[in-house]
């Protein structure tokens, strides 16, 4: 394998014989190419749904409250029912393993000013939690932390848009702002891929705005996270489960729809999920379709170089070489081809991926790439096929009795 | 050096077959200088490749180097060519894109010698062929003889016990006949077996002894009168 004179024989074979050389070097990159390309274009296509659906973590559930549209257990419809701290210690205690980031919030709608410049915000009352629930990617500064939570501090971290209108070109940090009547520190600023709206809003810590703005223990609604280990049905037994405690809590009827709603956005992400599904498959067949077409040229190519070849062959077994040497040759060779030219198909097809970029968002297609694994995977498939598709024909060109092959013209 | 006892052949044409050798019996000693004469057909060719183990006898027996030949693979031929025996073709038989250097060296790549040691005495057999200046031209630079030439370094260059040469003028002007004949002389005179097959008498003549064949049999086997030829 690592015989240096044998490597000689084939760079020979290989520099002095152009056309073949060149022939089975194109199919293997062409292929390699093309497979970059289809399958980082598919991938392009999936990123543009993901960015469509980011915002807000996939694997998010809010759970809301309202009135009773339903009697039970004695009770009336029309009840309001209302969140208390004890169901935010009640969800934590019987859902440890399933929640992931939890929340509790309180929303209002405030005034916000800085020295003359105002606006309406919604203001949340939330847990440090809320940070990674929202997708929010603190720009300066820092989030809501727990030390804030247990001091009732007054500081919030506002969006990229409040910065924006309060400060001009300015940094709001460390500035204080008036929230209806009361001023509350910049901590931090944020931004959401989310989009405008959700760079619109101000949070502050959850116990800070409910002393000030709730009866002791009300909370407004719940965000959490599931585990995300759990798949989409796992989520949704989970967000089922946690519906139907609430209710039994709440004395409410289970088929009440409106006293205590869950909203479960794995729901979504599961119609999503089926959509990549199939996509991803077509992309599969694609690639597997082009590989096969590479794999076929390339044994196409190997018969034609072993019958071209037959006759140097005969002149070599005449010379004293041995069947081993020859099929070793002829498959080195082929591996060696393969091998180079399916990194060159790699790498064109992955500059060409980077070199569009996202000019192509137009289409639906954002970010095309492809992961490196994938393509190295199609490369050694390739060299695999290359390989026995030389095999099968160099032991053939072997075997021939060296006088047949001398006869050979 | 080469003994053949009762040897058949025959090719298989379609359901028949075809009957080639009917039993030949030779004997040639070491440094003789043979010719098997024969018109087309007669079966000369299909000797040589028997002798030269590029084809497998069918029936009788057959010492090379006093080493009875039977079930043989391949691998093993190939083995025994590169030891003993060294080929020159009607054809030539160069590789087209290999030097006249790399062509003389490529038997001793099979043999096993390092690099530098295969050019330098591929190079030496190459001056001995009167070709050292064209050892880096590529085969189609070359003229017939002078291809036939490094074909014959070729050969030699394993110091092989005998040359098989398969009408190694046929494809030669008269000249350049002559002086690959008196190629091959000299080298008999060194003592290496030569087993030259032929259609031309004068080629034959220029032989020790000529083993005539006709329809795969033999029915002549003489000495030639050197002081004829002298």
């Amino acid at each position: 394998m690592f015989d240096l004179d044998r490597w000689r024989e084939i760079f020979q074979a290989i520099s002095k014989n152009k056309l073949r050389t060149v022939l089975s070097g194109f199919t293997i990159a062409f292929a390699i190419l093309l497979f970059t390309l289809l399958f980082g274009i598919g991938n392009g296509l999936k990123n543009m749904f993901e960015t469509q659906f980011a915002g807000d973590s996939q694997n998010s559930v809010y759970v809301y409250s309202g009135r009773t549209t339903k009697p039970y257990r004695g009770l009336q419809s029309g009840r309001r029912i209302q969140f208390r701290n004890d169901d935010l210690q009640f969800m934590n205690e019987e859902f440890e393993k399933e929640i992931q980031f939890f929340s509790p919030n309180i929303q209002r709608q405030m005034q916000g000013s800085y020295k003359g410049e105002q606006n309406r915000y919604t203001v949340r009352g939330v847990y440090p939690d809320y940070q990674p629930l929202e997708s929010a990617v603190i720009e300066s500064g820092r989030f809501i932390s727990v030390l804030d939570l247990k001091n009732r501090m007054k500081v919030v971290t506002i969006g990229r848009l409040v910065e924006q209108d309060l400060f001009g070109q300015l940094s709001g940090l460390g500035k204080e702002i008036n929230l209806d009547g009361f001023a509350y520190n910049v901590i931090g600023v944020f931004s959401d891929p989310g989009g405008d709206n959700d760079e619109r809003y101000i949070y502050a810590p959850f116990t800070t705005l409910q002393g000030m703005y709730k009866e002791n223990d009300e909370v407004d609604y719940v965000g959490l996270t599931f585990n995300p280990k759990m798949n989409v049905d796992q989520a949704l037994l989970f967000s089922n489960s946690l519906t139907k405690q609430l209710k039994d809590k709440h004395s409410v009827d289970p088929r009440d729809q409106n006293a205590i709603r869950v909203r479960n956005y794995a729901e979504g992400t599961k119609n999503v999920q089926q959509f990549m599904t199939v996509l991803n498959v077509i992309i599969l067949f694609i690639g597997i379709g082009t590989l096969v077409a590479g794999i076929i040229g390339i044994s196409n190519i190997m018969v034609y170089i072993v019958k071209e070849r037959t006759k140097e062959l005969g002149i070599r077994k005449a010379l004293g070489a041995s069947p081993n040497s020859i099929i070793g040759m002829i498959m080195m060779e082929s591996v060696f081809i393969t091998a180079l030219a399916g990194y060159v198909g790699l790498l064109i097809g992955v500059f060409t991926l980077k070199a569009i970029g996202d000019g192509l968002e137009d289409y639906f297609i954002i970010n095309p790439s492809v992961e490196n694994y994938v393509v190295v995977g199609a490369t050694i498939i390739l060299i695999i096929a290359g390989t026995i598709a030389g095999y099968i024909p160099a032991k053939r060109a072997a075997s021939i009795k060296p006088i047949v092959a001398l006869n050979d013209d | 050096m080469i003994e053949i006892k009762n040897l058949h052949k025959s090719y298989p044409m379609g359901k028949e077959s075809l009957h080639v050798l009917k039993g030949l019996d030779l004997f040639i000693k070491e440094g003789e200088f043979v010719s098997i004469m024969g018109s087309s057909g007669s079966g000369k060719s299909t000797l040589l490749n028997i002798v030269g183990l590029l084809d497998i006898h069918d029936e009788g027996e057959y010492y090379l180097n006093e080493e009875l030949i039977q079930n043989l693979n391949e691998k093993k031929a190939a083995v025994l060519r590169n030891k003993f025996l060294g080929f020159v073709f009607q054809s030539f038989n160069l590789i087209t894109y290999k030097t006249a250097l790399e062509n003389v060296a490529m038997p001793l790549y099979y043999k096993g010698v390092n690099r530098k040691e295969r050019q330098q005495t591929a190079l030496e057999y190459l001056e001995k062929v009167g070709l050292k200046e064209w050892a880096n031209h590529l085969p189609s630079e070359l003229s017939g003889g002078q291809k036939q030439r490094v074909a014959i370094a070729r050969a030699l260059v394993t110091k092989p016990k005998v040359i098989l040469a398969d009408e190694p003028t046929g494809a030669l002007d008269s000249t350049t006949s002559h002086s690959v004949m008196e190629m091959l002389k000299e080298i008999n005179a060194e003592g290496m077996t030569v087993f030259v097959i032929t259609h031309e008498e004068d080629i034959a003549e220029q032989t020790d002894r000529i083993v005539r064949l006709k329809d795969g049999v033999i029915i002549s086997d003489e000495k030639v009168n050197k002081t004829v030829n002298a």
